[in-house]
């Protein structure tokens, strides 16, 4: 690996921040769901591209780790490239694309379509950490309702979906009950990833720099995504396949093709997605 | 063609190429030097430093350069760079009454001990474009110095309305321990150490707006300026082996104080009351926005309905730091197309729906 | 009903409510039983709003207490409760209706929403389950079904006082809490709303503090009348003993003052 930068840390962060953050990840762990306040330092990328993420993963990563960064859920979309980048510049550790070789993948958007095992750690990256946001704007009112789980307002904005589209209407950052107890937001993520999160064997960090919170889901942890006994949690169908890999499992982005409504649907995780295709010669000489 | 719409290594390291190259601009042209910019464009370092919460000239006039003059991300490279110094020591509160002033004006006294002291201030300057700043500078007039050296004796004007019990003194626990939110998380309610702090932190431009609205009747708390004073205060701390200050330093501030009516309450009779504001160098407009939104912030203390925006200590304080909001408006730019996707699949569900209610509907009116 | 349970519902002792010098309400004390309806009388600043502030749990009470006997039977102290039982009881044994329905409806949300919230927030998870008993409550409101999905702003006044009674009795609470209900409203509304309320008081045996300036609201609904003047109780007794006959002179004087109108 490529020589650290010269003059910081190993992982950009000081020790001190580091035990600071690890003991917030600890309570997090230690209280499903719940959001931990945690003194967020500023970072040499902006507020709202992955802070919070960024700190995590640099207070828990050691030289040993393999690091997989994703956005979208590709390993080659800008962000992620410019955050595995800063972490092989600060950490000087190992990174891959595959899913199954590492030990620890922070996220934007989207849960790997492979199965994460025991050991592995998932990082999310979290713009705005409080479910409850939209319904009531006041922390110190919605630090309350999560206190009292007061959280009637949250159906009553799925039973206003129901009511008015005849299904709950959306698509993203679908809220999650932890273990019973805590709403969360399980992060921009589309609602097709919200079962993979459910009793998931590997270990669930989130973390929101701009707004100074961690939270967890530890393995093996429910996870429900909120709904109605006569409308239940449902994720999206396409009625294609991948274009590349054939896949009928994974999510599938629309990618526009020409100007005449031309569409290619392709899986969104591209670790997935190459691991799935034909044999490349095949491809290759088909072409 | 899949490939193409991904961003990569090289796509990144070319546009960081890019952006050095348009740094420079045309190189006919000769760069700037850092004492260049810090002795030129001072007020654009003041303002670098303040928000940037550090006090170092040359620094925020490297993140000035480096920034192309984009003076909220210069803010945010030193903040960046901030959060990686050690903590070597925490300051004696500065002792801005021992200030060797620059600048000392009052509005609610003609005149008072010491006397007013304009000072170099834009107030008066009629803004008339100078042309012959842009035929390459001038012959710069020597300012008259005053036939006496300014007293070494200037009291505060809220020191000479205390003698009369008119204004408020420190309040109970002022003296305590300070917070700091760059360590810990703000939480609410917020204590008024941590809601000076986030207001000297914040960007002046929302600081302007939200001080502006509290005397447009969006608020109303009759501010007077009672003293803006501007000069240098001496930097002491206290080394635990030694056990007294000692001096390190001096800096350059600006102070404000607003003074405003206070109507008095069960256990207060009424008296005058205080905003304050404080800012590196020179930053008159900062510090007189920060006195009019702290004012309008201790309204819970003070026992006033708090009906305005700038009263609203959520709001106002989540909402300042030019760091946070620039961060999170821009990362809009980032690829948010797996939600969009999400969208996509969820409104062409519900449309599908829709349409096919309506069929439904038409069908059976058509059999009637 | 009253057979049941022997003692009272609340229990209000030496309540007083102080706005710096100014006197809120002063050293109030009462009884309410179960089924009963009590009526807080008196004009406007006599302190009837503060007072019904401070028994409702909104509004602290400078001194004196408030006990409330639940339906276990359990007696809770409303203010040395913790503030997360207070809200429970708030929403599930209280109601409380506001003089202006915007102050206790969500308008942003639909009419049947606002009737389920209290059902989804006690845990009820079927969609359909929770549509039916919205539909049932707008019925007993003399609401259309066919409004169900509409937003309360598309409704008139009376409408909304009606649909913010079927929010707060969807739950099935012991105690109401009514600020000035038929406020603001037109005479020929007022006494349908008033007839309705009478019914739904009656058919759930509710007990109710009603605080009203209309006497003539009062004598249709309360059994029992407080009389409030400068914050204090000047007399109380049985609506029709306290209307036909009052003693204390205020009384008499805003009984006289109101018949004579």
């Amino acid at each position: 690996m490529s020589a650290t930068l010269e003059g910081y840390n190993f992982a950009y962060l000081d020790e001190q921040t580091k035990r600071m953050i690890r003991r917030a990840v600890l309570k997090a762990v230690a209280i499903p769901g719940y959001q931990v306040p945690f003194g967020s330092r500023e970072m040499p990328l902006p507020y709202g591209w992955g802070t919070g993420g960024i700190q995590v993963t640099a207070s828990i990563i050691g030289a040993d780790d393999v690091l997989k960064v994703i956005d979208q859920g590709a390993d080659d979309t800008t962000n992620a490239v410019s955050i595995r980048r800063f972490f092989r510049r600060t950490a000087g550790v190992a990174t891959t694309t595959r899913t199954e070789e590492a030990t620890l993948i922070q996220t934007r958007h989207r849960i790997p379509e492979t199965p994460l095992r025991e050991g592995q750690i998932l990082v999310y990256q979290v713009p705005i950490p409080e479910p409850l946001r939209w319904l009531e704007p006041r922390e110190t009112e919605t630090r309350k309702m999560h206190a009292f789980a007061d959280y009637g307002i949250m159906h009553v904005k799925l039973y206003e979906d129901i009511a008015r589209f005849g299904r709950i209407a959306t698509g993203y950052n679908y809220p999650v009950m932890v273990n019973g107890r805590y709403i969360m937001s399980p992060s921009p993520i589309p609602k097709f990833d919200n079962p993979k999160m459910d009793r998931n064997p590997a270990l669930q960090l989130f973390g929101a720099g701009r707004e100074k919170r961690i939270y967890a889901v530890p393995p093996y942890t429910r996870v429900e995504s909120l709904d109605f006994e006569d409308h239940p949690f449902e994720i999206e169908r396409w009625e294609r396949a991948c274009a590349l890999c054939g896949s009928t499992e994974s999510f599938l982005d629309e990618v526009v093709m020409d100007d005449r409504g031309g569409r290619m649907f392709v899986c969104s995780d591209t670790d997935y997605c190459e691991s799935h295709r034909p044999d490349r010669s095949e491809q290759e000489a088909a072409e | 063609m899949y490939v193409a719409i991904k961003g990569g290594e090289t796509a990144i390291d070319n546009a960081h190429a890019l952006l050095a190259e348009k740094r420079r601009g045309n190189p006919a042209v000769p760069e700037l030097s850092l004492t260049q910019i810090s002795e030129q464009m001072a007020l654009a370092v003041d303002r670098v430093m303040t928000e940037g919460s550090v006090y170092d000239r040359e620094l925020a006039a490297l993140a000035i350069k480096q920034a192309r003059g984009d003076l909220v991300e210069a803010i945010f490279l030193l903040r960046a760079y901030r959060t990686t110094l050690p903590r070597l020591a925490t300051s004696e509160p500065l002792d801005t009454a021992a200030m060797a002033v620059q600048r000392r004006i009052s509005a609610t006294f003609k005149d008072l001990p010491g006397g007013q002291v304009l000072g170099p201030t834009f107030d008066y300057t009629h803004r008339l474009l100078d042309f012959t700043l842009a035929a390459n500078g001038q012959d710069v007039p020597t300012p008259e110095p005053a036939d006496e050296p300014l007293s070494a004796d200037l009291p505060r004007v809220a020191e000479l309305l205390n003698q009369e019990g008119l204004i408020e003194t420190a309040e109970d626990g002022e003296d305590g321990p300070v917070g700091d939110l760059t360590r810990e998380p703000l939480t609410f309610p917020a204590g008024r150490d941590l809601r000076l702090q986030a207001l000297a932190r914040g960007d002046e431009g929302y600081l302007l707006a939200l001080g502006y609205s509290t005397q447009r009747g969006y608020g109303n708390s009759h501010p007077f300026a009672g003293e803006i004073r501007m000069g240098e205060v001496t930097v002491e701390i206290v080394p635990e082996e030694l056990g007294f200050p000692v001096e390190i330093g001096t800096v350059t501030v600006t102070e404000c104080e607003m003074i405003n009516q206070f109507k008095g309450s069960k256990t207060q009779p009424p008296q005058f009351t205080r905003g304050y504001g404080l800012a590196f160098g020179e930053a008159e407009r900062k510090a007189m926005s920060m006195a009019l939104v702290d004012r309008a912030l201790r309204c819970r203390e003070l026992g006033e309905e708090a009906t305005v925006p700038a009263q609203d200590e959520e709001f106002v304080l989540s909402h300042a730091d030019s760091v946070e909001a620039q961060g999170f408006v821009q990362h809009l730019k980032l690829p948010h197309y797996v939600d969009f996707q999400s969208e996509l699949v969820l409104v062409r569900a519900l449309r599908a729906e829709a349409e096919a209610r309506a069929e439904q509907e038409k069908g059976s009116e058509e059999k009637e | 009903m009253n057979a049941q349970s022997p003692q009272p519902l609340l229990t209000v002792r030496g309540l007083s409510r102080y706005y710096g010098q100014h006197v809120g309400c002063r050293d109030i004390s009462f009884d309410l039983w179960p089924g009963e309806v009590l009526g807080i009388v008196g004009e406007s600043g006599s302190g009837k709003t503060t007072l019904l502030g401070c028994l409702s749990g909104r509004l602290d009470p400078s001194e004196g207490s408030v006990l409330y006997r639940d339906r276990a039977g359990q007696s809770h102290d409303v203010y040395a409760m913790p503030e997360m039982m207070r809200r429970r009881l708030a929403r599930s044994e209280w109601g409380i209706v506001h003089q202006n329905p915007r102050d206790g409806l969500r308008m942003a949300v639909s009419a049947g929403a606002n009737v389920g919230e209290r059902l989804m927030a006690q845990g009820a998870r079927h969609y359909g389950g929770i549509r039916n008993q919205a539909l049932d409550w707008l019925d007993k409101v003399e609401i259309d079904a066919g409004r169900i999905d509409d937003s309360p702003r598309t409704f008139s006044g009376g409408m909304q006082q009606r649909l913010q009674i079927a929010r707060n009795l969807v739950s099935m609470p012991r105690l109401v809490f009514m600020d000035e209900p038929t406020g603001g409203l037109d005479v020929s509304v007022q006494a349908r709303l008033l007839d309705l309320l009478r019914r739904l008081v009656g058919e759930m045996g509710l007990s109710v503090i009603l605080v009203t300036h209309d006497l003539a609201v009062a004598r249709l609904l309360a059994h029992r009348l407080l009389v409030m003047r400068g914050g204090e109780v000047v007399e109380s007794g049985l609506t029709d003993q306290v209307l036909d006959d009052p003693q204390h002179p205020y009384s008499q004087l805003l009984v006289s003052s109101i018949l004579q109108v």
